[in-house]
């Protein structure tokens, strides 16, 4: 993953072409759509930013460091990302909530022509119907991002978070 | 000011002799949990720390707790296990500060005292002085201040430790029904997958009654009813020891042919008729027990839970954090020969337990509501009746019922000396 950081320290060495300008703009976009959906509770179309067959995943560091495949949520393919949303919708139970994302440090490095690694630092706040707003995740997104003939789509989304200890529970994606 | 006479017996009355009902003060009391450290955590218990395949390798540690007390497990450069608290011998400071790692000596830094993995001392800076002045008295002996060493005990790579000399070994601590289910699961070399931790704001012991709460399971989580993984028609067993302390629950896989006429009929308004998922493979089964049971939460009190549910394998391990919190430590294991497929399975089924468990976030939040609910009351007491008209032949086989919880608490009252 650092190899996007120096990717994008050799990048600002050389000119900056239209081309580069217009990658920049539809990453952020993607990114910056993702995090509206969410933080506008649109959990519904979520999923619709991945692939068809799209990996999302939330990971706690310590076992993403240690090369540990175990996280919180695994969702491989879009039907499983409906799923959750299904249950959070009508099964589980649980505070109404709502959650706003900070995210910043965005960086990539393309692997082909239609393919992209991106990374990026992200904080979610959760507010809780008492009123308390609380730093809920610290975490970085790793993801592989891929053209298609919608515009660029996760092909996976992970989500490795610092704050190992999961306050009472993790319903809504981050 | 008052003093605290850690002696004393707290002012908590349980009424009843059958542990069917429980005084609201025993989980925001911050007396009795003092006490529960005392002859609990630091009483005649194991305690559950972690799994030998967290720390495979020689020299190999991991930083843990037993009740509040803080503790290393380590593996010594032959292999062998030990445990000890994390208290330098010196001035008490905390003597290892990484959660995991390898080393052959821990090293305190604010005086640099060093020691093995035993946690004997192996170095004190300037032990003679410097400049032919200072330095430790003629009657220092370094073999009287090694960090505190605890008893450590390995069950099939369940690792315990306890600063009791007077209670038995492992094996009869756990006791030989439970160590049956015990050998169920771990019945062949398994590998750590990875933990996840959950912070819940509420008194340990709600937890513990959790998981021997049967009658919770269909209820509380409408994921299971949902989708069939458990209603109260489920083949269910209730296995105890002899103590009381421990309990472990065994669910059978069973069609529902009424496609949830009982819940309809009973107006469970947490279960959802018409819910489907459009992907149904995690809750794919491959069955790897002969009994065929979906699920088995064990509890070895106080700090384990041993979990199946279908393919995610986990250990749970219990920590209090002061009267009105505590944290779960999931550790996820597999077998050593899981196929490449198998092990995606278990990735896939540990959607459904830990912090974002579809059938189990919601035992965070219950055991929170309980403790949300019980501020401000004084004598109130808790009621757990299910069942106690029953034979002891229908609660073992029993949903409703909630005999477990019940043992538990006469056992907890017998430890406590309430």
């Amino acid at each position: 993953m650092s190899n996007i950081i120096e990717a994008a320290a050799a990048q600002i060495t050389k000119e900056t072409s239209m081309e580069d300008v217009m990658l920049w703009f539809d990453l952020h976009r993607l990114q910056e759509l993702y995090v509206s959906l969410i933080d506008s509770d649109r959990l519904e179309e979520w999923p619709e930013l991945f692939t068809e067959d799209g990996v999302y995943e939330i990971v706690p560091r310590e076992n993403a460091d240690n090369r540990l495949p175990i996280g919180i949520m695994h969702c491989f393919g879009q039907p499983m990302m409906r799923d959750r949303i299904i249950s959070l919708r009508q099964a589980n139970v649980f505070e109404p909530h709502s959650y706003r994302h900070m995210t910043s440090g965005l960086e990539f490095s393309p692997v082909d022509r239609d393919s992209v690694e991106m990374q990026s630092s992200y904080v979610v706040v959760q507010t809780l119907t008492d009123g308390e707003t609380h730093l809920y995740q610290a975490g970085r997104y790793f993801d592989r991002v891929v053209r298609t003939r919608d515009g660029w789509r996760y092909q996976l989304k992970r989500a490795i978070y610092d704050t190992s200890r999961v306050q009472t529970l993790l319903v809504t994606p981050v | 000011m008052m003093r605290l006479n850690i002696e004393q017996t707290p002012d908590v009355h349980f009424p009843r002799a059958d542990g069917s009902r429980i005084p609201f003060k025993v989980y925001n009391s911050t007396e009795i949990y003092q006490l529960e450290q005392q002859r609990i955590f630091r009483g005649p218990v194991w305690s559950f720390v972690g799994l030998e395949a967290e720390i495979p390798k020689a020299n190999d540690f991991k930083s843990t707790y037993i009740g509040d007390t803080p503790i290393v497990v380590t593996r010594g450069t032959d292999g062998s296990l030990a445990a000890w608290v994390n208290r330098c011998a010196h001035r008490g400071a905390r003597v290892c500060r990484a959660a995991r790692g390898n080393t052959k000596s821990h090293v305190c830094v604010y005086h640099q005292w060093s020691y093995d993995t035993q946690g004997n001392l192996r170095g004190v800076p300037f032990r003679n002085g410097s400049k032919g002045s200072g330095g430790m008295p003629a009657d220092f002996d370094a073999k009287e201040h090694g960090l505190q060493q605890l008893r450590v005990g390995s069950y099939h790579g369940l690792v315990f430790a306890t600063f009791s000399e007077a209670v038995p070994t492992l094996v009869d601590y756990i006791g030989p029904t439970m160590c049956k289910m015990i050998d169920r699961v771990f019945h062949k070399p398994i590998v750590y997958l990875g933990c996840t931790r959950q912070y819940v704001r509420s008194n340990w012991k709600l937890y513990t009654e959790n998981v021997r709460d049967p009658y919770h399971a269909s209820l509380l989580h409408p994921f299971f009813s949902t989708f069939n993984l458990v209603r109260t028609s489920t083949r269910v067993e209730n296995f105890r020891d002899k103590s009381g302390l421990h309990s472990c629950g065994m669910l059978y896989h069973t069609e529902d042919a009424s496609d949830g006429t009982a819940y309809k009929e009973a107006k469970v308004t947490s279960f959802k008729e018409n819910l489907k998922l459009e992907d149904t493979s995690i809750l794919t089964n491959t069955n790897e027990f002969e009994d065929k049971a979906d699920i088995q939460i064990q509890s070895i009190f106080p700090q384990l839970v041993v979990q199946q549910i279908l393919n995610s394998l986990a250990t749970r391990q219990l920590l209090p954090k002061g009267p009105d919190n505590l944290e779960l430590i999931f550790n996820f294991i597999g077998y050593a020969d899981d196929t490449p497929e198998m092990r995606h399975q278990r990735v896939k089924a540990a959607n459904m337990v830990g912090p974002a468990g579809l059938v189990s976030m919601e035992d965070g939040l219950a055991t929170e509501l309980v403790q949300f609910g019980i501020a401000g009351s004084t004598d109130e007491l808790s009621m757990v009746d299910m069942g106690r008209d029953a034979t002891e032949t229908e609660n073992f086989s029993s949903m409703t019922s909630e005999v477990p919880v019940r043992r538990f608490w006469r056992a907890y009252q017998e430890l406590m000396g309430l």
